[in-house]
């Protein structure tokens, strides 16, 4: 789990980096790859899903609209056939009385009466029966109201019945003050004229009906006139006779369902239809939201499974982001570092050089008054003439001296320029401290650095790589001035140990390495001089070179009082001829 | 025991071959490699003292030339310079491979130790 977490931890961010100079510094924006591979990668895979989610969200919430509005047709659909009904067995019932009754038996009283408590048994809420003669005379009448002889030649109804054979009245509520209406049929008579066979209808089981309709929370379903006047009580306080605040819906033969936007109540699905040969309109409200309930439920695990789905990819895209840019930081690190050491290496390969020809070109002078000063003394000493002036000798000898310090320093500078290509060969550990030490001699000299150098004489020449040898004691040494004050103390000393190993320590009395320091004072550009020109590859290519010739080195620091790096090598000693 | 110096630095060359003879050495010089092709014709030689580095033939090239004419000649090269090239190629070919400024005393014991003295 650690390690997962690693690998996909941002080290990119956090991590150290080898700084590649301000020309290329731009190439290097960890931070802005990283949020550019997510914003791409987020983008390419969150806006397929965005616009799935939304297709399904639009596709859904119109099969959601469509599946509210199918329903609420069906519903008034079979309400108003149920209404026709109700309306068609009352003047079917009427015509079948006029059929078995002849004109004389139906202005019979006492036949009038059964015919009505016939009537009121089979079908019920039938209040009253009346005949009206062609000159709209009311010539028989059985019901609770003295309506015999009543003329109804002048009223509209009686002449639409004259004119369309039957007439079906708005809901009223008439003398007994109750909402009836009434049916009229008229019917032709032998000789050419007609009467007419009324009856008045209690409008209650018609309630009841549309009263006991399903339609769900805030439904209603009521009967309308064209004046928007209702016929029958809504289920929510409207009162027959009240006016519906919602506008009536043009006359349509079918039944129609759609969405009606109130400014102040809100949506509602609105189905009607006109009941034919009726002034009757059958409207069937429903609250949207209500009908919706559904699809809000349908579109919050839309919303939560978009939402989950935008939650994996983002894990998913910033996790696989995340594991790139780091294996992209990883190599661009290991590209520079290398860069970096190739560029150290030719630098030292540089100074070799450049040590090399200017060692050749004063070697050559050197030699010259080397060989005159020696032919002077050889003079001296090979006649007799200032043989015995010994201030001339001295004088010669003092000019040999500086010579061979020159030759001394230049050799150094040769050599250490010769060995700098690997190879293996015998090598006197002693003396390539010394010649490490000369180069920094002066150094010491001027800072008053005091230093030891004790290699136990039973070290013998051992194979190893001189030139790295060379490298590492040099760097050392140069790190342990760099942490010395003026006046302090460096030490080298080496002694052989078990299994064919020597250890060598070099220690100083400088100012030490903190704890935190001490654990990275081996990884490459790690450097607590960088103000001061420190690369940082001083002791990480110390560690490298001591393992490839097989060492280990190890360190040991207390801020204030000095360091010690204690190297051990291999140890594999051969007697050599020297051949210089 | 004759030896020949050969070495383009002149004022280096004469000196050293004058105080080899005052030590008893009969040391001829020259200061280049055709000098020296010439001379070897008229002489014997036992061990050439060769300077590596010399315009346009130098000591190594020069060695070849010489034991053509005088098989068994032993070489000591001298040098100013010491690339690791010359250094390795050198230890091979002659006796010792010696890096200016040289010691007199040095050079005897090398010429005496080569010619098995």
């Amino acid at each position: 789990m650690k390690k997962l977490l690693k690998l996909f931890s941002p080290n990119f961010l956090w991590g150290d980096k080898q700084d590649i100079g301000p020309r290329f510094r731009h190439m290097f924006n960890y931070s802005r790859l990283w949020r550019s591979a997510v914003m791409l990668t987020a983008l390419s895979a969150i806006l397929p899903l965005l616009i799935i989610t939304w297709f399904d969200f639009n596709v859904t919430q119109k099969a959601v609209e469509s599946e509210t509005l199918s329903r609420t047709s069906r519903t008034v659909s079979n309400t108003k056939r149920t209404i026709s009904a109700f309306l068609e067995e009352r003047k079917s019932a009427l015509d079948f009385i006029v059929r078995d009754n002849p004109y004389e038996k139906l202005i019979d009283p006492v036949r009038l009466a059964v015919i009505l408590e016939n009537l009121r048994k089979s079908f019920g809420g039938i209040s009253d029966i009346g005949v009206i003669d062609a000159g709209g005379q009311q010539i028989a009448y059985i019901g609770p109201y003295p309506l015999e002889g009543k003329n109804y030649s002048h009223q509209d109804w009686f002449k639409e019945v004259v004119e369309r054979g039957i007439y079906i009245s708005d809901v009223f509520l008439g003398f007994r003050n109750e909402p009836h209406l009434v049916i009229a049929i008229s019917f032709d008579l032998p000789n050419g004229s007609f009467y007419i066979l009324r009856t008045s209808i209690d409008t209650d089981r018609l309630n009841d009906q549309l009263l006991n309709l399903e339609l769900g929370p805030q439904g209603n379903a009521f009967i309308v006139n064209a004046k928007g006047i209702l016929q029958t009580p809504g289920r929510y306080n409207e009162k027959v006779f009240d006016k519906i605040t919602i506008p009536v819906p043009e006359y349509s033969p079918q039944t129609e369902a759609f969405q009606y936007n109130d400014p102040n109540e809100g949506s509602y699905i609105l189905g009607f239809a006109y009941i034919p040969d009726t002034p009757f309109i059958l409207m069937i409200v429903k609250n949207k939201d209500e009908m919706m309930k559904s699809w809000h439920k349908t579109r919050i695990e839309i919303l939560v499974f978009l939402s989950i789905g935008i939650i994996i990819v983002m894990v998913g895209v910033i996790g696989f982001a995340t594991f790139f840019v780091n294996n992209i930081y990883i190599a661009d690190q290991r590209r520079i570092k290398t860069l970096h050491q190739v560029e150290y290496s030719n630098k030292l390969a540089s100074i070799g050089r450049l040590a090399a020809g200017v060692a050749h070109e004063i070697n050559n002078p050197l030699a010259i008054i080397n060989e005159k000063a020696g032919l002077i003394k050889d003079i001296f000493q090979f006649r007799d003439t200032y043989a015995k002036d010994e201030k001339l000798i001295g004088l010669v000898d003092s000019i040999h001296n500086s010579v061979a310090r020159c030759g001394a320093i230049t050799k150094q500078l040769l050599s250490f320029a010769r060995h700098m290509d690997f190879s293996f060969q015998p090598v006197d550990l002693e003396k390539i401290i010394r010649e490490v030490i000369g180069f920094l001699g002066k150094e010491a000299e001027y800072r008053n650095i005091k230093i030891s150098i004790n290699v136990e004489p039973d070290i013998p020449q051992f194979e190893s790589d001189r030139g790295k040898l060379q490298q590492i004691f040099l760097n050392l040494v140069n790190n342990a001035f760099a942490a010395l004050s003026d006046g302090g103390n460096l030490n080298i000393s080496a002694i052989r140990i078990r299994n064919e190993r020597i250890r060598i320590t070099v220690e100083d009395t400088g100012c030490g390495i903190s704890e935190k320091d001490l654990k990275k004072i081996f990884e490459p550009f790690f450097s607590t001089r960088t103000n001061v020109g420190g690369t940082g590859l001083g002791l990480s290519i110390t560690y490298s070179l001591i393992q490839e010739i097989g060492g280990t080195i190890d360190v040991n620091s207390t801020v204030g009082f000095g360091t010690r790096f204690i190297i051990t090598l291999p140890l594999n000693a051969k007697n050599i001829k020297e051949k210089r | 025991m004759r030896i020949l110096l050969v070495d383009d630095e002149e004022e280096f060359v004469a000196t050293l071959a004058e105080r080899l003879s005052l030590r008893g050495i009969d040391a001829d010089w020259v200061i280049s490699a055709s000098d020296a092709e010439k001379i070897i014709n008229t002489r014997h030689y036992d061990l050439a003292v060769l300077d590596v580095k010399m315009p346009q033939v130098g000591g190594r090239e020069l060695k070849k030339i010489i034991e053509k004419k005088q098989p068994g000649i032993k070489t000591i090269y001298l040098t100013g310079h010491g690339s690791e090239e010359d250094y390795q190629a050198g230890i091979a070919e002659a006796e010792y491979y010696l890096m200016k400024p040289i010691n007199i005393n040095d050079l005897i014991q090398k010429i005496n130790d080569a010619l098995g003295k």
